[in-house]
């Protein structure tokens, strides 16, 4: 042993040269969970467009899918943070329930004068939610009390909170009309309407409501604006990467990758343009999405939360102030929670007992099934919305098909589970 | 003279890039207390675990036989079967279970799985009186203290029949006294004729009890001595006599001013709280100096560099940090990083690197505001500093996005390196920084301390192997129990006298 003579360093130069091809085939393997999430969206979409005599395109039906599925995804974008840091958070549904509650007390019962308008009770109901957040996290964090445990005990509190403030079993609404466009409303066309197809006008002199078709404009502007805007930022990446000498993704891939993916939005678009325009909901759904991508990807406070769900201890030796960081995440969530609490209830026009009851496993299935680990440290923004999107078309799709709200859950528990074995299964052939 | 029970011959351990033993022989007689003494890493466990079954016969070249019969045991159930038991050095016992549930664990007193307590409990405080323990078998293992546990830990090898009892350094948490009971049951239990291995560093002990002592350095055997052979200096010298080759890179140390020091810092247990683990602790350190800290293991030099960076460990933190001559804050890991001060752990699985997360991410970790503005991170810089740190610390990667987890000890450990040399710290506190990596990765970690040395930064490397620190400090700290117990010029350093000191310090504590 003493004889052994150190070896001359070796240059690492030799490996650098050749990186593009095996750059290539990795950036396909590592996205290949998010295309195969996307693509099975795609997939379960057909189906139900098939099974369902082509009612799920409808425009008419693509606004209820996502005026009934937007809480749903805005709550899954906190709790992917949630989940990413390694905890979980079980009240959201039961705080979404009471702050709808809150919302509508404070709107139609309690006497507040001008502090009944609606903007300023979302305010209000939002800093409620924030409150709540920090106080579920303060013990997470500070007193290192299971994540578990301390949301199992919000989700009691703050549904028996509910029920109480509507007192009973009696809901409260109905809920004033500028509040309820959250959830319904549409975004006005400050363009104007352009019709292509004048509606078929009846014998009696009465337009036949749904023939012809008339183009929401600001709608088609809005969605080719965001298309160009996916087009122009993603080959502005490329290029810089180029320009540093970093290989991203072949060029074709790139190429088909963001034609496919401009062609679904622009789809999207024309359906949503066809009815009544995009959905108030589908736009605050859209900034909240492209925020937290933004957040997750490329801030600094993003990269602490992977830090901290992959390994807390070295987080915290590498000078990341974990318990701060771990509060800051159940604020957010608190936040979102309220925020979907006022969704549901602006959908119903009315706050009940049950409203959001049991929406927190549909969030946290969403999740899973977006690709998060339960150990904490993995899961993509779009994977949580995707997952989402999946619940949803199935809810969606089964409910037109008529299929039985007990074999729905039957179905969804399947997809769940099987999501999960196919992620362990890939990471262990990995 | 008594019949041999257990000759190992010719045992050679290799494990990827190490041979942990070669040729190793080792003759025990029955009825005799038999040590094994060697510096940390000198195979002293590991021939434990070849015996123990732990590395399962096959994975291993050479015979055991006990009690004239060859064995090749696939686990440490067919060693148990034969007689054989051993203590570990980490009690595994289930806290919040009772004595005699622990005596009994997997092997209780049951009738189709219908658990007997009475008949547990009656052989449980019968074993309990020949170790001396005055327990309750009903009472929780967390209720009671070290000491006692390990008189359970005896307990339960008492129960399954022992032939031979290997005591793996079993004094090393134990206060003195308790240590004391325990040699006094040991040669209590040859007097009834049983055979024990004790594995010890602490020499005053197996002066004290041995019958025969073995040294083992580098994986091999160097001799055994008989009892009238029996001395601390001839053990030492038997321990370490070796000499230096080149197997550290050259350098010529350019020395400056003091840049950190401690001034009597103290620290207690975080659990128990009446322990002090370090205890008044003063040292600096200059510029462009690489000062050892040695000792051995648990001598509290991983507890003293963790509470220093940003009280990471420990309680009641007193004492003072002076950097350049003013007093710091390092009271948040943020702080210290902020002061200067890095600290790379000796346990990089756990503490060091996100394994679940590529090069890159886990190289600008500790210095995100290096590579980012208003906290938006700039993908194209954090990839350059990735690559740059890849190409100094000569990390081998396919590309700086594989996963931590996926690299070797050795390019893992350049990771960390990477990670605290962005941080661009004036203290670097290198933590055990060659542990577990093989011989050529080790070079490299030399060379990267000899450059950043004459770069102009102060480093501190803990290390339990002395060679190492002989070879690439300027000066060297001795630690022992939480005390600085020497200060020596690496020029004027041996390891005897390194050793000299440690058990010096000991020694001291038991007059």
């Amino acid at each position: 042993m003493s004889t052994e003579s150190a070896p001359a360093p070796q240059s690492g130069t030799a490996e650098d040269v050749k990186q593009g091809p095996r750059i290539a085939v990795s950036a396909l393997t590592t996205n290949l969970r998010e295309y195969g999430l996307i693509i099975a969206l795609i997939v379960i979409m057909l189906f139900f467009q098939y099974t369902t005599s082509g009612t799920l395109f409808k425009p008419v039906n693509l606004s209820n899918l996502v005026q009934q599925n937007s809480f749903i995804i805005v709550m899954a974008l906190g709790m992917l943070l949630v989940i990413v840091a390694g905890y979980i958070d079980l009240s959201v549904g039961s705080v979404a329930g009471f702050i709808g509650a809150l919302a509508a007390m404070m709107m139609v019962i309690w006497p507040l004068g001008i502090f009944s308008n609606p903007l300023v009770v979302s305010i209000v109901c939002l800093i409620v939610g924030a409150l709540i957040g920090a106080a579920q996290g303060y013990w997470i964090a500070y007193h290192k009390i299971p994540s578990f445990i301390v949301t199992l005990a919000g989700m009691l509190i703050f549904r028996g909170i509910c029920q109480a403030l509507l007192g009973g079993g009696s809901s409260v609404g109905p809920l004033p009309d500028s509040f309820k466009a959250l959830s319904s409303g549409f975004i006005p066309d400050v363009i104007g309407p352009l019709t292509l197809i004048p509606p078929t006008v009846n014998a009696a002199g009465k337009t036949i409501v749904g023939s012809g078709l008339t183009l929401h404009m600001t709608t088609i502007v809005l969605g080719l604006i965001a298309v160009l805007a996916y087009a122009y930022f993603g080959f502005r990446t490329r290029r810089k990467r180029e320009r540093h000498g970093y290989e991203a993704e072949p060029f074709p891939l790139f190429v088909i990758k963001t034609l496919v993916g401009s062609a679904l939005a622009l789809f999207l678009v024309f359906q949503f343009a066809s009815y009544r325009g995009l959905p108030v909901v589908l736009l605050v759904m859209g900034v909240l999405i492209s925020l937290f991508v933004f957040v997750t990807k490329r801030m600094t406070i993003g990269r602490r939360i992977y830090a901290m769900g992959g390994n807390a201890k070295a987080a915290q030796l590498s000078g990341i102030n974990t318990e701060r960081l771990t509060l800051l995440v159940f604020i957010n969530m608190g936040v979102l929670s309220a925020l979907g609490g006022l969704i549901i209830a602006a959908r119903l026009g009315q706050a009940v007992p049950a409203a959001g009851l049991g929406s927190e496993l549909d969030v946290i299935a969403a999740v899973f099934i977006g690709g998060a680990s339960a150990m904490g440290g993995v899961g993509q923004v779009i994977g949580a919305v995707v997952g989402g999107f999946i619940m949803g078309v199935m809810n969606n799709g089964m409910s037109i098909m008529g299929v039985n709200v007990d074999w729905q859950q039957v179905v969804k528990g399947l997809v769940l589970l099987g999501a999960v074995i196919f992620d362990v299964y890939n990471k262990n052939k990995a | 003279m008594a019949s041999t029970i257990l000759e190992m011959r010719d045992i050679t351990k290799t494990f990827p890039g190490v041979k942990a033993l070669s040729n190793v022989n080792l003759s025990v007689e029955e009825g005799e207390i038999h040590a094994i003494v060697g510096e940390n890493g000198a195979g002293k466990s590991t021939l434990m675990k070849v015996l123990s079954g732990v590395y399962p016969s096959g994975t291993y070249d050479g015979q055991i036989i006990f009690r004239g019969q060859e064995c090749n045991f696939k686990g440490i159930h067919d060693s148990e079967h034969m007689g054989i038991v051993i203590i570990h050095q980490e009690l595994a016992l289930v806290p919040m279970l009772s004595i005699a549930e622990n005596i009994f664990l997997g092997n209780e007193h049951a009738t189709y799985g219908v658990i007997d307590w009475d008949a547990n409990e009656a052989r449980t405080a019968a074993l309990l009186k020949k170790v001396g323990l005055k327990e309750d078998p009903k009472t929780l293992i967390t209720n009671i203290g070290v000491g006692k546990q390990q008189l359970v830990e005896i307990a339960k090898a008492l129960s399954k029949e022992v032939k031979l009892l290997i005591l793996d350094e079993p004094t090393a948490s134990l206060s003195e006294k308790d240590s004391q009971a325990l040699l006094d049951l040991l040669l209590e239990f040859k007097r009834q004729g049983m055979t024990s291995i004790l594995i010890s560093h602490k020499l005053n002990e197996v002066n004290r009890v041995a019958d025969k002592v073995t040294v083992i350095r580098d994986g091999r055997t160097i001799e055994t001595l008989p009892r009238k052979d029996i001395s601390e200096d001839r053990i030492i010298t038997s321990m370490v006599g070796r000499s230096l080759d080149d197997r550290y890179p050259p350098r010529e140390p350019q020395i400056g001013e003091v840049i950190f020091e401690v001034k009597d810092w103290s620290v207690y247990h975080p659990i128990h709280a009446e322990r002090q683990v370090i205890k008044n602790v003063s040292l600096n350190v200059r510029k462009g100096e690489v000062v050892g800290i040695a000792g051995l293991m648990g001598a509290g030099r991983t507890e003293f560099a963790m509470s220093l960076f940003g009280r990471s460990y420990g309680r009641h933190i007193t004492g003072e940090v002076l950097h350049r001559g003013k007093p710091v804050d390092l009271s948040t890991v943020s702080r210290a990083v902020a002061n200067g001060i890095a600290y790379v752990t000796e346990d990089r699985k756990t503490y060091g690197l996100n394994l679940i997360d590529h090069i890159k991410h886990n190289v600008t970790l500790a210095n995100l505001g290096g590579v980012s503005s208003r906290g938006v991170i700039d993908d194209m810089r954090e990839m350059s500093v990735a690559n740059d740190y890849r190409k100094k610390t000569n990390i081998r990667a396919s590309s700086v996005y594989q996963l931590t987890g996926n690299l070797s000890g050795g390019n893992q450990q350049k990771v960390v390196l990477s990670k605290w040399l962005f941080a661009d710290p004036e203290l670097l506190i290198l933590d055990e920084p060659t542990r577990g990596i093989d011989v050529g990765a080790k070079y490299e970690i030399y060379t990267i301390i000899a450059r950043l040395a004459a770069e102009g930064k102060a480093i501190i490397v803990i290390s339990s192997e002395m060679p190492e620190l002989l070879g690439i400090t300027d000066r060297i700290y001795v630690m022992n129990e939480g005390r600085i117990v020497g200060e020596m010029a690496a020029s004027e350093a041996s390891q005897e006298k390194i050793m000299r000191a440690i058990v010096r310090g000991e020694g001291k504590k038991a007059s």
